[in-house]
């Protein structure tokens, strides 16, 4: 008997082992040195040296923190929201096209496949004041463009304004989502006289209440390690992209706005060499990233009732 | 039992990390004469034009060092670097863009330090200009050489100048600001259509760095300490440049500069006439020639705000050093001893790269100094008002944290320039711990 459980323990673990070594080697042991490493002096360069918790009281004085906390906040409580809407107002128009439906959804897909780097500085010469073409079209209708990336009060709205334009993975989504609702739902509410808007907020909303979580969720996760597109819009609104030194000096251009928690962290760990107490605010963002998605999900629980 | 995993795993891991992680090397340097043998590697960040320039004075080594055979990787930058030598697999040679790593790499030892080298060949140090000098040691320890060098002065165009009624290029911070009105066109709304300056922190190269010559500002106290709250060099600078923003109006500025193409490309608002004065370094002699040959220009040194300290500019360079976890470092010396001390290396290097020499003789070299405008720059890499940034083990940390303080205050964000300059004191000094 015992032989047989063994065997079977052993066939279910060979099955699990590619999946099992893969979490351990690209997860559990980059996790487990980033929290060792966060206790150390480190520079990559010499053997670490303990300094116990020095590295998280450093974070009480370290004058970019607060600045760049704040720039992720602010994209998290706009960034996230924005483009769960958006994917949600999308999929839903989407849905009620009779003809060209297929055409349309490529069209919204495709940004999506465009690679971040390149969107963000396709997006920095549409969007560039004076000789980009949204300005030009603006002056033509008579409005007088932002100055976009290179506003301190614009910058972040552009990068938003990207977001939605790279919006159909999270469309496609939704719009299997809604998709999805059963056609009798709706039927039935019809007959009770309900008009779109009952409809949407009774049947549609509730039946895709799991995938805003999902969204939700990998939205929050994302933006807080939201660091290529703010990294490269600060580098070539700055006019000063260059090959070979580095993008780092205009990290945060214009005026600190685009400044996110990634990229202090990637400047402290890679351009000022301080390896340990770059770990330590990695470790930070992952406990915040853990403890959101907690809430949410038991936000989201309690809100369907689950719990009851 | 099962319970006790986690932990026994936990413990694992953090002892695999902490015996992964690499421990000093003892350097052992060969006696005077010894045969010099076999292969290195030499990591560049250069491409292109500049790339194959590097081979072709590599090849001239191969051919005097037959018994040598040189691995080249180029579009290396430094954190490429940083981490082959951290994971043990540094190359023999690292080549440099930024004398910001010579503290790190100094006093973390990554890079060795030359001095016993130096010392057993009788390298003469003095042949060596002393600001390139100066950033490529850090705490008495010499671990870099340098291997040309970035020499920063001022661009002005010609036919602006005529234009406008000016015979020549300002000399001092105010004649500066003078010549900038003067030059500086607005649109019939009150936009700027040229602008004579554009004195903005972060616009190309007007980086505080190369500004402070101007004023000779000092940037770290004897003790490494942030010197910007201290030293009155940087409020007279800073009251300048504030002064000619007001006049412009900062919002009209940054609209201008919003609409500017790129610094590294054809259409770089000097090259285009949009700003008629600009900083900037003498391998914008190679784009010029290249992108804008009918352009109409100058160069000088930065104008000082004393008249005294004319003639000077901002210098840095590229370094070169050998890694700690080198393969074969007797060969490494050989070749950085050849590419930064042989004049005939360096002059030919600086010839075909477009940046200044560093040797005394290769300095002087005629062909080089045969072109006016290379010359005026190799004067100012000269001149003794010139200066850098001091190499720091927090690397650039202590420039960037003054830096984000001047966009702030030429933004108007800092009403009391005093207590804005103490702040910017206390956090340079907060980030400058980073490096230890």
């Amino acid at each position: 008997m015992s032989a047989i459980r063994l065997r079977r323990s052993l066939t279910t673990l060979s099955f699990l082992a590619p999946a099992l070594i893969g979490i351990a080697v690209f997860f559990v042991y980059p996790l487990i040195s980033a929290v060792y490493f966060s206790f150390t002096k480190f520079d990559l360069l010499s053997v670490p040296q303990w300094v116990g918790l020095d590295n998280y009281k450093r974070m009480a004085d370290d004058p970019f923190l607060l600045q760049s906390v704040r720039n992720t906040l602010w994209m998290v409580v706009v960034f996230v929201p924005a483009r769960i809407v958006g994917a949600i107002g999308l999929s839903m128009l989407l849905t009620q096209l009779r003809r060209g439906a297929g055409f349309f959804r490529t069209v919204f897909y495709l940004p999506a496949l465009v690679p971040p780097v390149a969107a963000t500085i396709a997006f920095v010469y549409l969007l560039k004041p004076g000789t980009g073409p949204v300005d030009h079209f603006l002056e033509k209708i008579g409005i007088s463009g932002p100055l976009w990336f290179n506003s301190p009060t614009w910058a972040k709205p552009s990068l938003v304004l990207l977001g939605l334009w790279a919006i159909g993975d999270l469309m496609v989504i939704f719009l299997a989502a809604v998709l999805g609702v059963p056609e009798s739902l709706y039927e039935a509410a019809s007959l009770d006289g309900a008009n779109a808007w009952h409809k949407f907020r009774s049947i549609t909303l509730p039946s895709i209440q799991p995938v805003i979580l999902f969204a939700a969720v990998t939205g929050v996760i994302y933006t807080l390690q939201y660091f290529d597109q703010a990294a490269v819009a600060g580098s070539i609104a700055s006019g000063q992209a260059t090959v070979g030194a580095g993008i780092s000096q205009s990290f945060g251009y214009p005026e600190g706005s685009t400044f996110t928690y990634p990229l202090w962290l990637y400047t402290v760990g890679f351009r000022y060499n301080a390896l340990g107490y770059a770990n330590a605010l990695a470790i930070a963002l992952f406990v915040v990233a853990l403890s959101v998605t907690v809430i949410l999900m038991r936000r989201a629980k309690a809100f369907s009732g689950e719990e009851s | 039992m099962n319970k006790r995993l986690p932990s026994a795993l936990f413990a694992l891991t953090l002892l695999t990390t902490a015996a992964c992680t690499p421990a000093p090397k003892e350097n052992k340097v060969a006696a005077p004469g010894a045969s010099v043998s076999g292969t290195v590697e030499l990591w560049h960040f250069f491409t292109e034009r500049e790339a194959d320039a590097i081979d072709q004075v590599i090849k001239d080594f191969e051919s005097t060092h037959p018994n040598i055979k040189v691995t080249v990787k180029s579009g290396q930058d430094d954190s490429k670097v940083t981490q082959a030598i951290g994971a043990g697999n540094g190359p023999d040679i690292g080549l440099s863009y930024s004398t910001d790593i010579v503290g790190k790499f100094c006093s973390s030892g990554a890079w060795v330090d030359l001095t016993p080298y130096i010392t057993r060949d009788k390298v003469d140090l003095n042949q060596l200009n002393a600001t390139t000098r100066s950033y490529t040691e850090f705490g008495g320890k010499r671990c870099a050489m340098p291997f040309l060098a970035d020499a920063y002065g001022m661009f002005y165009n010609k036919d602006l100048f005529a234009k406008a009624g000016i015979a020549g290029p300002p000399k001092t911070l105010d004649e500066l600001t003078e010549d900038a009105k003067k030059l500086t066109v607005r649109n019939p709304d009150g936009s700027l259509k040229t602008v004579g300056f554009l004195p903005l922190y972060d616009f190309y190269e007007n980086a505080a760095a190369h500004l402070a010559p101007a004023v000779g500002a000092k940037w770290l106290t004897d003790d490494g300490k942030s010197a910007v709250g201290s030293d009155p060099a940087w409020k007279t600078l800073l009251t300048w440049q504030k002064n000619l923003v007001d006049w412009y109006g900062y919002d009209k500025l940054t609209k201008f500069k919003a609409g500017l193409g790129d610094e590294f490309s054809a259409d770089n608002a000097f090259q285009k006439g949009q700003v008629a004065i600009n900083i900037d370094a003498e391998y914008r002699l190679a784009f010029l020639k290249d992108q804008s040959p009918n352009l109409k220009y100058g160069v000088a040194p930065l104008p000082a705000a004393d008249p005294a300290r004319y003639g000077g500019g901002y210098v840095t360079g590229n370094i070169m050093g050998i890694s700690k976890n080198a393969k074969n470092p007797e060969a490494a010396w050989e070749l950085i001893k050849y590419l930064t001390t042989d004049d005939a290396a360096v002059t030919k290097l600086a010839g075909l790269i477009k940046n200044v020499p560093t040797t005394t003789k290769s300095i002087a070299d005629p062909t080089l100094n045969a072109d006016a405008d290379f010359k005026a720059f190799i004067d100012i890499f000269n001149n003794p008002n010139s200066s850098t940034t001091p190499p720091s083990a927090s690397g650039p940390a202590y420039q960037e944290t003054f830096g984000q303080f001047l966009v702030n205050y030429q933004a108007g964000k800092v009403k009391d320039l005093d207590a804005g300059l103490a702040d910017a004191d206390k956090k340079v000094n907060s980030v400058m711990q980073l490096g230890g």
